[in-house]
């Protein structure tokens, strides 16, 4: 890495820190009722759509109420996500005429999108109309988004009411985090991406005449268009010429911003933000980048203010923050150094003023190194999944930072909302753990944890590994799970385990060279993307409630402060345990001994 | 269970019209209106109007009077922008090490006098398979081929690349890169910047 990459890396930290503190208060403000400046444009819509639901925004919910409310809701979304997709070919907005897309496939991305996954088993702009984006995936982009801050928003009331019934308003919450927080930050994001060059157009794509002819050899087809076999009964090939390129468009640019701000992740293009209309330029990537930590770093600041003490906001923060840093130092260095196996050959893989160098397979020109290796980390710190590089092309080292933030739980900035509700369970597990170490009660913001929490954060906690490791495990004894894998040796089992990490924990990013869009992945992954979702929602509402429920205990002698560095220290260290216990075991078997191979080798 | 099923489908319908419908097509109207060029692909076309490609959109090059773009995964075709794709092959495969060997064979065939080593993104195959751009040391590694085959000065040459080569965005952000389609679109114009 040189100056230049140092400073782009600086200059995002500090765009994403310092942004933080305006729109955290910001966001309080919108999950506190309390009147913001776009008030006169939405509560009229605000309140409309509460009475044409039947909806009393007065009715404080219990937590059971606002569960079976959250779920209901993410329910109807999925269906509408499917139904689209299975008749999208008679529905209008469908220019390039593409068929339904098969049950299978739309089932998995149905729970994908509703779950806030975004895992995409489908190239997009070979597979969805210009309505199944719009008005299926897109709107869920916002939807799932804004549930998952509605739970976090709920768990903050857990510690902020005492003696209570109920947490909150599912349907003003979600309603409210949708108009006020993802809609004007989308709208604004959207349009200085459109200036940058992503697309935003109703047209069909559009064909160019090119400057050379392209040759290539494809299977010969015969008049009913079955490949036709030669005389030796191989395939039978021909070499064809081409002038002609056809650009697929869209309205890529108003889906980009959502997708990007809401953690969620699905691209428009196949090859999500690599692809030049949806990431032309180092500036788009950059918001695009910036858009991905932004709401989880500031809901950080949201979660203090709310709770009467922005130092455990900040405390918070700066945990996620320091592993995050440390993990870019891991990736970026690693596919700055290249692959042995090319050096090899010749090439010239050093860094200068003329080219990035290092590992480009699967990385863009005007993304090189840096770009592209700070994305990868960021986007998987976040449960966000969008990629402007090839992962699965990376270093050994360099895959395996991505990789590993997924299994730490997507705590690390993670998914909006759930990233900091998740990183609050992993608190209260700290807490307790200190607690047996000092022999008192363990108390978070006031109120004792104790085993009724304690079971529920347990369950948080042990879901995802569990999604993960056996979910590898059935894979790989299982003809139809390794019939998927692409590359050969350790790498295909990193795949593997890759894509589990990422449904399990809701993330969405893959080794995109898994052949997953096939029966067995689109049905087991999808169903690992809703139990990771909703197995984990319902037991965080469950501490919401029970929390809400007790008094506050006064702040005394034996209280373990949890503003302070050691705090977010021993915070660290309870996430980075888990994590490492877990799953160490299964990456010695993937990206270390692949590393180690790669190094050895040559 | 059933008290939440009227708001969740009606919320649902709603807010599937505000985000859905109402938000993309205020969007595309705004940018359709500030922003037409980059909305609809940013396209080059001729003076006659013919749309020969867009200034974001890379295209195979195999002729060698052509600065040559970065190898394609894209299926049928390098370079089809109806699919973009990677090629997904891991660092120790070695299927990645025959590709990139015999796309050294191809760049030596096609300048056997060449000894300068290969610059890797001109070898290595990029995530979208439509990346529009080389690095600057991609395009230099071609200029002793362009030159010779259309017979120019090698110094005119490297002067059309500094002039087609596009700096850090802002000075700070993303890498130098020259655009490849429109370097080859001013050779064939023959627009050489103008001694100073």
């Amino acid at each position: 890495m040189n100056g230049p990459g140092f400073l782009q890396i600086a200059s995002y930290l500090i765009a994403l820190i310092a942004l933080a503190k305006p729109l955290g208060s910001y966001m309080a403000r919108v999950y506190q009722d309390e009147s913001v400046g776009l008030n006169r444009w939405f509560a009229g819509v605000e309140r409309l759509c509460y009475r044409l639901s039947g909806v009393d925004p007065e009715q404080d919910m219990r937590w059971q109420q606002y569960a079976w409310a959250a779920l209901a809701f993410n329910l109807f979304g999925l269906l509408a996500v499917y139904l689209l997709q299975r008749f999208q070919d008679v529905l209008p907005l469908n220019p390039q005429a593409l068929p339904a897309v098969p049950p299978d496939s739309a089932f998995n991305t149905a729970v994908s999108f509703a779950s806030n996954t975004n895992w995409q088993g489908y190239g997009g702009e070979s597979t969805m109309s210009y309505l199944t984006q719009m008005l299926g995936l897109s709107v869920q982009n916002f939807l799932s988004a804004a549930s998952g801050m509605a739970v976090l928003v709920a768990l903050i009331r857990g510690f902020t009411r005492r003696n209570a019934q109920g947490i909150g308003n599912f349907w003003v919450d979600m309603t409210r985090g949708a108009l006020y927080i993802l809609l004007p930050l989308s709208f604004v994001l959207a349009l200085v991406l459109v200036g940058q060059g992503v697309v935003q157009t109703f047209n069909p794509y559009q064909t160019v005449n090119t400057l050379q002819a392209v040759s290539y050899s494809a299977p010969k087809l015969d008049a009913d268009g079955t490949a036709m076999v030669d005389a030796e009964g191989k395939p039978a090939s021909e070499t064809l010429q081409t002038r002609q390129q056809t650009l697929a468009l869209g309205p890529a640019a108003s889906q980009i911003a959502i997708k990007q701000l809401g953690t969620n992740g699905g691209g428009f293009f196949s090859v999500n933000s690599a692809h030049p209309f949806e990431n032309p330029t180092p500036l788009s990537n950059f918001l695009e980048m910036l858009a991905i930590l932004l709401l989880p770093a500031a809901m950080c600041y949201s979660f203090g203010l709310m709770v009467g003490d922005t130092r455990q906001g900040w405390a918070i923060l700066g945990a996620m923050t320091l592993v995050f840093v440390a993990l870019i130092f891991v990736t970026v260095p690693a596919e700055q150094s290249g692959n042995p196996a090319l050096t090899a050959l010749g090439i010239d893989q050093s860094i200068s003023a003329q080219q990035a160098g290092g590992n480009m397979e699967g990385k863009e020109t005007r993304f090189g190194i840096v770009n592209s290796g700070l994305w990868a980390v960021a986007t998987t710190a976040a449960s966000n999944g969008s990629v402007n590089s090839m992962h699965d092309s990376y270093t050994p080292l360099g895959g395996l930072a991505p990789m590993w933030l997924m299994q730490l739980g997507e705590v690390i900035f993670g998914g909006v909302g759930s990233g900091l509700y998740g990183m609050i369970v992993f608190a209260i597990v700290a807490v307790f753990i200190a607690g047996l170490m000092i022999g008192r009660t363990p108390e978070y913001l006031g109120k004792k944890i104790e085993a009724y929490e304690m079971k529920m954060a347990a369950i948080v906690i042990l879901i995802p590994p569990l999604m993960v490791l056996g979910g590898t495990a059935l894979s790989l004894m299982l003809d139809a799970g390794k019939a998927s894998i692409f590359n050969p040796g350790a790498h295909g089992f990193s795949e593997v385990l890759y894509a589990w990490s990422s449904a399990g924990n809701n993330n969405g990013s893959a080794f995109a060279g898994l052949s997953a869009n096939v029966p067995f992945y689109n049905l087991w992954l999808g169903l690992a993307m809703l139990f990771s979702r909703y197995w984990l929602m319902v037991p965080v509402l469950a501490i919401a409630g029970s929390l809400a429920a007790k008094k506050t205990v006064p702040v005394g002698p034996g209280t373990l402060p949890t503003h302070t560095p050691l705090f977010a220290v021993l915070l660290i260290v309870t996430v980075l345990m888990v994590g490492a216990l877990t799953f160490v075991p299964a990456l010695a078997l993937g990206p270390i001994v692949e590393q180690l191979q790669m190094l050895g080798h040559h | 269970m059933s008290n939440y099923l009227r708001p969740a489908a009606v919320m649902l319908l709603l807010l599937t019209l505000a985000t859905g419908a109402v938000y993309p097509a205020l969007v595309t109207l705004v940018a359709q209106t500030v922003f037409a060029e980059q909305a609809n692909g940013s396209l080059i076309k001729t003076a006659h109007g013919e749309v020969i490609g867009s200034r974001l959109i890379g295209q195979s090059f195999s002729d060698p009077q052509y600065f040559w773009s970065r190898p394609s995964a894209t299926a049928p075709y390098p370079y089809n922008a109806a699919v973009s794709s990677g090629s997904n092959l891991g660092p120790t495969n070695p299927a990645l090490s025959e590709a990139v060997a015999a796309r050294i064979r191809t760049l030596k065939q096609a300048d056997p006098d060449n000894q300068a080593p290969v610059p890797v993104d001109l070898v290595t195959a990029s995530g979208s398979g439509i990346d529009p751009h080389i690095s600057p040391a991609a395009a230099a590694y071609q200029v002793h081929r362009i030159a010779k085959t259309r017979k120019l000065d090698e110094a005119k040459v490297r002067e059309l690349i500094a002039a087609n080569t596009q700096g850090r965005q802002w000075g700070v952000l993303g890498e130098p890169r020259v655009n490849v389609l429109q370097l080859n679109l001013a050779l064939d114009a023959g627009n050489f910047p103008a001694p100073n």
